[in-house]
């Protein structure tokens, strides 16, 4: 064992383990040292300079997230060199910062913002550096690239780089021309990119956002000829009350509900009755590779990977085209829910589909971009018309006035507005696979997944790679080729995680037979259209928000919703029928990897 | 020589060690193999040597540390990325004395017990590569004879000024862009490729392999206790005598200036664009050494008839380009200084803002990541404070 | 640029799969494998740094933010010959804005220009080494010193067509 360094640290003793940087010690002493460049999901950079703290006997001042403490240091976090270099170094970040606080869509949610604030800076100590010659890039469908606001400090860079290992955005020329963007400063819609979102969750400032999509939600709701209908995603429900100052991990599906209600939807549904649909496509998908591969001893791609998200779906077309055949046909519950609206829906309420709008709320950046796909068209028009991140749905809520605290519960609309905790815990890593479970062994065995309560801790949890086991026995007559199987399963999130797993997958090694992929760590709940900030704790949070809401809930299967049943006997006749094929699975292209 | 000439000399020491050619190849390098690594990296701490790049590390301390890592490869690894305005002694000694430098490689490499070396040849050098690769083949030949597992190959730079600061060049060797790491851990302990890796300029290991052809006790009779040896002087500006002048530390700048000033000298910049710049009035009071005003031998001389204006303009715009970009203080301080001061000089700034720049370059000098940032402040402060009126009108 | 048209590109695979060749595509042999194209094609084209993110398994956005920190390492066409005219402080003293005024006037061009038959490309670059003997310039790996407008008239003709 190490010996542990002691050290003074604002005039308290302090006891850390070797390696402990003087920002984290500082923490644990609940000494609070600004940082703008450092974020917890991220490797230090320690570029931003804004974390500087002196040390006795030495000179210059250092970074307190870059410089480990050692044996006797005696640390000053607020002495008045350090409160000086610190305003001056805000004030600089100021100067080369378009300070347009008043029209920027991060204002009041901007770390820039706040520090300037704090620390009282001017903008007349320096000139102003500000470059407006690159116009705002909105190529992508998904994110809006505003260099003008950005302050250098790369958090988008190691997110697609750490988190995603994509390396889309990186650092270009040096000194007063250094600056972040894309290969050979090509517009965001041609490069090689996810969509997911991360450098947006991660962007201090507002150089990188979401393209937003409310006003045109706004004006579908004034015109009196559509019919605007949105579903909301799980994780929305689960972040949605941290834009209201409501703790993370607080539930809000009834006051949401309530809210949306009131802004003038006309119908009020839930997308995870579409995630119930996806089980099912996907779940009988599954069950139809094994029959083939075990049963009918076909070549078959096997391990079947998860496709529900985008941005692992854009991640897989660029890096490992070659390996498509293993992505499941089934498309994601949002693309689900926008082919079967402007069908089945429109039918039974007697709408044509053509005045039918549909709205996503989704804590997510990649599902406006796949609302966009060409593709996405089964129900004969645009089936996905806008995508809404949970931070847009937040803003619009309050730009309605509507006092979401004070809102009574209310609940989904009826009609795809009916859903099983399985539907729900699709929103967190792991939850995908759960719910897969849950139907997938119950049509094998025809019995409940052995689990107490049906929770399956094995793929709960933020673990970066969780694998599990689960061996079919005293399987139905019809699946008798399964017996003795032991089903192998893993899950992971995050796409450098993702990387490896198909490392496996590529090279015939992959030993699972079904993988959940999602593109943002933790799943949906960190997702790039997630409430900022979002850190491993708001994760943890949001997560066991969808866990309660699932544990809550009296039908806990997929396959026992009740407007799933509905909808299969009225409509879609079963799973994979010609119709259920048409509106409710979807091809992939291959794209560039470099 | 003049009578005069040698008389004004008098306080100038000028020693000829490191330009001295050899008649025969690689003598000292066969018999210090002869000493243990410890024995080596004792002979060099008795020297006193402190880094010839500018920044004036004691080397031995950098070979011991690289030493006392555990590690199973180590590197060496020469820094002939010269890029300090007014600096152009490492070409002459790669052109010269080639065998020096490799001598002294070996020497650090047995000390640390690395197997391979590289230098890091800076892109405006590239013409020297070919012939340096030519001694390089013969040197290989004679590690073979002398038994010494080590192998030097060149690094070609792409053009960075930055790349000079030791784990930046490091950066750039790995194949990323050459920008400076948070420091601790150092290169003798993660460097290259994560291995301890020892970094010395060009003059550093010529003068290493010097000590041991000396002797570390007559190598240390020159120069003063704190600033130890001869050094190389990159001369140029307004000089009788630009070129490259080996000389002993701790003289004072008056000295200096008799000897190779033009008789109109008003000011020396001494260690370039991230040294000082030293009016004439303080000429008797400036020792030239780690005592006094350090350098890594940039002597650049202005006459009366120069604008230190147009000086100071020409290092701002150059620190402009050449910061990594990466930490705030340079990045944004830089492009400060310069706005700033153009702004003054069109008296679209009161005066007084000069007052305010110098204090951004405090925080320049405490906050920045690396040397580069910090030292911006020397050359700005120092001509600023002593030609006001030059930058004002 | 549509995704489908992924091309051929014979010529760049070619050239890149002979640096990788002499050099190696591991991470640190990056700067050479760039150095050499940049030798044997005057700059780094978008489907040049594409191949070469392939072949060192980086994304291409990564070789371009390499190849964009270094001053001798072009992403736009550049002609034969590249003049690089030291901006440092002596050169400037020494009478540098004359030899830039022969090369604008003999040329036509200006700084980070390319004459319009490729045989020139002109920058200014920071401190050669070469303050002794200032003012100085770089063509193409070669320096010129103690130049005045006459010598270099004299040495650029040498390098006409």
């Amino acid at each position: 064992m190490a010996e542990k360094i002691q050290a003074i640290l604002d005039h308290q003793q302090i006891e850390v383990a070797p390696g402990t940087s003087i920002l984290e010690a500082a923490a644990l002493v609940n000494v609070k040292i600004p940082t703008l460049c450092h974020h917890d999901d991220l490797q230090v950079a320690g570029n931003c300079r804004v974390c500087l703290v002196e040390i006795e006997g030495r000179d210059v001042l250092e970074a307190a997230c870059a410089t480990p403490l050692s044996q006797g240091m005696v640390i000053h976090t607020l002495s008045p060199k350090v409160r000086r270099a610190r305003r001056d170094i805000v004030s600089l970040l100021v100067s080369e910062h378009k300070t347009q606080c008043t029209t920027c869509f991060r204002s009041m949610n901007c770390e820039l913002q706040s520090l300037s604030a704090e620390y009282n800076v001017d903008n007349v100590t320096y000139q102003s550096l500000l470059d407006e010659s690159e116009p705002v890039d909105n190529s992508s469908w998904s994110i809006e690239k505003d260099t003008s606001k950005c302050i250098r400090c790369q958090r988008c860079i190691r997110s697609c780089s750490d988190i995603q290992h994509v390396n889309a955005l990186d650092v270009f020329g040096r000194g007063s021309n250094m600056k972040i963007s894309t290969f050979m400063n090509l517009p965001m819609n041609e490069i090689v990119c996810t969509n997911c979102g991360q450098c947006v969750v991660h962007c201090p400032t507002g150089a990188l956002t979401e393209r937003r999509y409310n006003n045109e939600v706004w004006d579908a709701l004034g015109d009196p000829e559509k019919f605007v209908a949105i579903n909301t995603a799980p994780s929305v429900r689960a972040g949605l009350g941290e834009m209201f100052g409501l703790a993370p991990g607080t539930p809000v599906t009834g006051k949401m509900v309530a809210a949306l209600r009131k802004m003038g939807f006309d119908a009020v549904l839930d997308t995870d009755f579409a995630a119930d649909l996806t089980i099912m496509e996907e779940g009988s998908e599954l069950l139809q590779r094994l029959t083939m591969k075990f049963r009918d001893g076909k070549d078959i791609p096997i391990p079947m990977l998860t496709s529900c998200s985008p941005g692992w779906v854009k991640f897989i077309e660029h890096m490992y085209a070659d390996l498509l055949g293993h992505l499941s046909t089934a498309k994601s519950p949002q693309q689900m829910f926008g082919a079967v609206l402007k069908t089945y829906y429109a039918q039974k309420k007697g709408l044509n589909p053509q005045d039918i709008v549909c709205v996503a709320g989704m804590p997510c950046a990649a599902k406006k971009y796949e609302a966009n796909r060409p593709e996405m068209k089964a129900s004969g028009f645009q089936d996905v018309d806008m995508g809404l991140t949970t931070r847009e749905l937040g803003y619009m809520i309050k730009q309605a006035g509507i006092d979401f605290n004070s809102l009574p519960d209310e609940d989904f609309d009826p009609v795809m507005g009916e859903s099983s905790g399985a539907g729900a815990i699709f929103g967190t890593t792991g939850g995908v696979m759960e719910a897969a479970l849950r139907t997938v062994y119950e049509i094998i065995t025809d019995r409940e997944i052995p689990f107490s309560n049906l929770d399956i801790q094995p793929v709960r949890g933020m673990q970066e790679i969780k694998e599990a086991s689960l061996l079919l026995e005293n399987c139905k007559p019809e699946y008798s080729f399964l017996e003795g199987l032991e089903l192998k399963i893993a899950v992971v999130h995050g796409l450098t995680n993702a990387r490896d797993i198909m490392n496996q997958v590529a090279a015939g090694e992959s030993p699972y037979h079904f993988i959940e992929i999602m593109a943002c760590p933790g799943g949906c709940i960190g997702g790039g259209g997630a409430p900022i900030p979002t850190t491993k704790e708001i994760r943890e949070q949001r997560a066991l928000a969808l866990y309660k809401e699932d544990a809550g809930k009296p039908v806990r299967k997929s396959h026992e919703n009740p407007e799933i049943k509905q909808i299969y006997d009225e409509f879609l006749k079963e799973p994979l029928s010609d119709i259920s094929h048409r509106l409710l699975h979807t091809h992939y292209q291959k794209r560039r990897r470099y | 020589m003049n009578e005069n000439e040698n008389h004004s000399s008098g306080i100038i020491k000028k020693s000829d060690l490191i330009f001295a050619q050899y008649k025969t190849m690689y003598t000292v390098l066969e018999s210090s193999l002869q000493l243990s690594a410890e024995q080596i990296i004792e002979t060099m701490l008795d020297s006193g040597l402190r880094g010839r790049g500018g920044a004036g590390f004691p080397t031995a301390k950098k070979w011991q540390a690289a030493a006392s890592v555990p590690a199973v490869q180590r590197f060496v690894i020469c820094n002939a990325d010269e890029g300090e305005p007014g600096t152009f002694k490492d070409k002459a000694i790669l052109r010269q004395v080639p065998r020096k430098v490799l001598t002294g490689m070996a020497l650090c490499a047995k000390a640390i017990q690395a197997t391979e070396g590289y230098i890091y040849l800076r892109a405006e050098y590239r013409n020297l590569a070919d012939e340096l690769q030519a001694h390089i083949d013969i040197f290989h030949e004679y590690c073979d004879r002398f038994k010494l597992d080590f192998r030097v190959k060149i690094f070609m730079g792409q053009g960075a000024y930055v790349c000079g600061e030791e784990t930046a060049l490091i950066e750039s060797m790995e194949g990323k862009r050459g920008e400076p790491r948070n420091k601790p851990p150092f290169p003798t302990e993660v460097g290259y490729l994560g291995k301890p890796t020892v970094v010395n300029n060009v003059e550093t290991f010529a003068t290493a392999m010097i000590i041991f052809k000396v002797g570390a006790s007559e190598y240390k009779k020159l120069g003063t206790p704190d600033s130890r040896g001869s050094k190389l002087f990159s001369v140029s500006g307004d000089t009788r005598k630009p070129g490259v002048h080996e000389l002993e530390l701790g003289m004072s700048l008056y000295d200096f200036v008799k000897e190779f000033g033009d008789g109109d000298t008003k000011a020396v910049q001494v260690g370039g664009a991230a040294g000082m710049c030293v009016p004439r009035r303080e000429f008797k009071n400036t020792i030239i050494g780690f005592e006094g005003v350090p350098t890594g031998g940039s002597m650049i001389l202005f006459n009366s008839k120069r604008s230190m204006y147009n000086v100071l303009h020409n290092y701002l715009d150059f620190f402009n380009q050449e910061s990594c970009g990466q930490c705030t203080p340079c990045r944004v301080g830089c492009q400060q200084l310069l706005l700033g001061t153009e702004a003054v000089k069109k008296g679209e700034k009161d005066t007084v803002y000069l007052e305010q720049l110098i204090r951004l370059t405090e925080t320049m000098r405490i906050g920045s990541k690396c040397g580069l940032g910090r030292s911006v402040g020397n050359a700005f402060n120092s001509i600023v404070e002593n030609f006001k009126e030059e930058i004002l009108y | 640029m549509p995704e489908s048209s992924i091309t051929e590109n014979r010529f760049e695979k070619e050239i890149v799969s002979r640096a990788i060749d002499q050099f190696g595509c591991d991470r640190e042999n990056l700067l050479p494998v760039l150095g050499f194209i940049r030798d044997e094609h005057r700059y780094l084209s978008i489907e040049i740094m594409r191949e070469v993110a392939s072949r060192f398994n980086m994304s291409s956005a990564e070789v371009y933010g390499v190849a964009s920190f270094y001053h001798f390492l072009p992403t736009e066409p550049r002609g034969k010959n590249l003049i690089s005219v030291c901006k440092t402080i002596v050169c400037d003293m020494h009478g540098r804005a004359d030899v830039v005024a022969v090369i604008q006037d003999m040329l036509k061009i200006n700084f980070d220009q390319t004459t319009a038959d490729s045989n020139f490309s002109l920058q200014a670059v920071n401190c050669i080494g070469c303050c002794d003997e200032a003012p100085a310039m770089l063509i193409n790996d070669k320096p010129y010193t103690k130049l005045d407008a006459t010598r270099t008239r004299e040495i650029l003709k040498r390098y006409y067509p």
